[in-house]
């Protein structure tokens, strides 16, 4: 699982023809508060972006629009048909077998060959047919990575996928994703609040602070990434454009929305 | 309601390693010795209660000639139908209130009207119009066995997890396929708590719907015993009833068990 994840030498994804996702003016309200301001925003094919806020910065309503959960009527915004979420908590189907899990909405005969196959990509060839409810926090995440892939989604959304998993768990889960990703190569938007998860994961960070881009960040490091001096001022620069001392560690007084997003880390 | 199932659910499958722990069955046999001892020695009379061997005799002698099996099978049949209408009419009403808002405006207040008036007190009605053939009887049942199945599977529905709809309507999932994949499976566990409680109530409404001017079936026995002052017989009738309801209650259990493997507690045992 811990292959060699650098990039390969040549752009071997598709080529301009189009990014994979495209957001003009998006501007959302709920009541008088105005979550997302005027919005732009474009992700490339096989393009791994980053967002990166506070809770109540407005990451997972953006992450909503795009995955089509919530309506954006008489908004522009183009996102490709086949998108797959990975949730926070993995919301399987407790009553599903793990398989018929990865299988659900699939049409088709051999859809318990799909699954199959997507669930070797995660290693849980060997879970097929167990119950969610017997998985551990990150063998569900798991096979919900195998539900989201089995779609061939042309958009990964995650929405902040590991924040309930333990450290190691966690760092298991990052290669897992950049060796999914390097062989499957849909466009990606990570949602998270965990800088060195977007650091060590991304193409291009966007912090998005109040509704609105508040910065960007491209990172050009090969992956694997190690945690070394380029890591470290990449990180130190997000954490500022945060509102957060990299030295002193302590969050500034930066204004929280008072948005009832559903966030449950802050 | 669902943790009213999730409580109820361990303590309903330790009881049988109870019983055979720590000597329960001990103050049981002692109290049928005494009643067995008090009625050989003339201190409780037959007719006020014969003697359990007597009624053991009186159980044998009406299981071979075929009186018991056969109104024991009228009994069921007005049982079974009584509670097959109500739980077809409630479903569907659950179903119809559950699935949409407009159901609900409509549905919903008429059955929390209905729960307030006691089903046997309709029973001078039912009698009024359906005589006092089978149908009063079977109606009773059906009347009474609706609201608890519609309740539980009306607020099973409404309980399903809504990130669990979400998710499945992410995945492509369209309406009557949410409705089958999520919703439904969602609402089983409160749909059997519903059937527990509706096989218990039509048992509770069958005693007293055999009541009126039965030909057949256990209350028919009873009746005809009260009138010859058989106790025995009026005791192996209530043995009967009471082994109805345990088997209606073991019956559900093992519903429970094959429809809802998926549950840790059923996926350990």
């Amino acid at each position: 699982m811990a292959s060699p994840l650098a990039r390969p030498a040549q752009d071997w994804r598709l080529p301009a023809a189009g990014p994979a996702v495209r957001v003009r003016n998006f501007t959302r309200r709920f009541g008088d508060v105005t979550v997302l301001h005027d919005l732009e925003i474009e992700i490339g094919r096989g393009e791994f972006v980053a967002l990166l806020g506070r809770s109540g910065s407005g990451k997972t309503t953006l992450l909503r629009t795009l995955a089509g959960i919530d309506p954006a009527p008489g908004h522009q915004v183009l996102a490709p048909a086949a998108r797959a979420v990975v949730f926070q908590d993995a919301r399987l189907l407790p009553w599903k077998k793990v398989w018929r899990n990865v299988a659900l909405g699939l049409k088709g005969a051999d859809i318990r060959a799909r699954a199959e196959a997507a669930l070797t990509e995660v290693g849980l060839d060997h879970r097929l047919d167990a119950w969610p409810a017997t998985l551990s926090g990150g063998e569900a995440q798991r096979v919900s990575l195998a539900r989201a892939l089995v779609r061939d989604p042309g958009l990964l959304l995650l929405d902040e996928p590991f924040a309930a998993l333990d450290a190691l768990t966690r760092l298991k889960m990052h290669d897992l994703v950049l060796s999914l990703w390097t062989r499957h190569a849909p466009a990606v938007l990570l949602v998270t609040h965990d800088v060195d998860e977007a650091v060590a994961l991304a193409d291009r960070v966007l912090v998005l602070e109040n509704g609105r881009i508040a910065a960007q960040e491209r990172i050009d490091l090969p992956r694997p990434r190690a945690n070394g001096a380029a890591f470290q001022d990449i990180r130190a620069r997000l954490l500022a454009k945060l509102g957060v001392d990299a030295g002193a560690g302590r969050p500034a007084e930066g204004a929280l929305l008072a948005f009832p997003s559903g966030e449950i880390v802050a | 309601m669902s943790s009213i199932t999730l409580d109820r659910k361990p303590s309903s499958f330790a009881l049988p390693k109870f019983r055979l722990r720590g000597g329960r069955w001990v103050s049981p046999l002692v109290l049928l010795l005494a009643w067995e001892l008090g009625s050989r020695t003339g201190i409780v009379p037959e007719r006020i209660l014969a003697a359990p061997s007597a009624v053991a005799v009186t159980f044998w002698s009406m299981v071979v000639s075929g009186e018991l099996p056969s109104n024991l099978a009228v009994s069921l049949a007005r049982a079974l139908a009584g509670l097959a209408f109500g739980l077809a009419i409630g479903a569907g009403l659950a179903l119809a209130a559950g699935l949409s808002g407009a159901g609900e405006t409509a549905i919903d207040p008429l059955m929390q009207l209905k729960r307030t008036i006691p089903v046997l007190a309709l029973t001078p009605l039912f009698i009024v119009w359906f005589g006092i053939g089978e149908t009063p009887k079977v109606t009773l049942i059906a009347v009474a066995t609706v609201f608890p199945i519609y309740l539980n599977l009306f607020s099973g529905i409404r309980g399903v997890d809504a990130r669990l709809i979400e998710a499945g309507r992410s995945f492509g999932l369209n309406q009557a396929e949410l409705i089958r994949h999520v919703v439904l499976p969602g609402a089983l566990p409160a749909f059997l708590v519903g059937l527990r409680y509706a096989l218990g109530v039509s048992l509770l409404v069958l005693v007293v719907a055999e009541q009126i001017n039965a030909s057949a079936g256990i209350g028919h026995l009873i009746n005809n015993a009260r009138d010859f002052m058989r106790t025995d017989v009026i005791v192996v009738c209530l043995v009967v009833y009471a082994s109805l309801g345990l088997a209606a209650d073991q019956l559900v259990r093992t519903l429970e068990a094959q429809a809802l493997a998926w549950r840790p507690t059923f996926i350990k045992s």
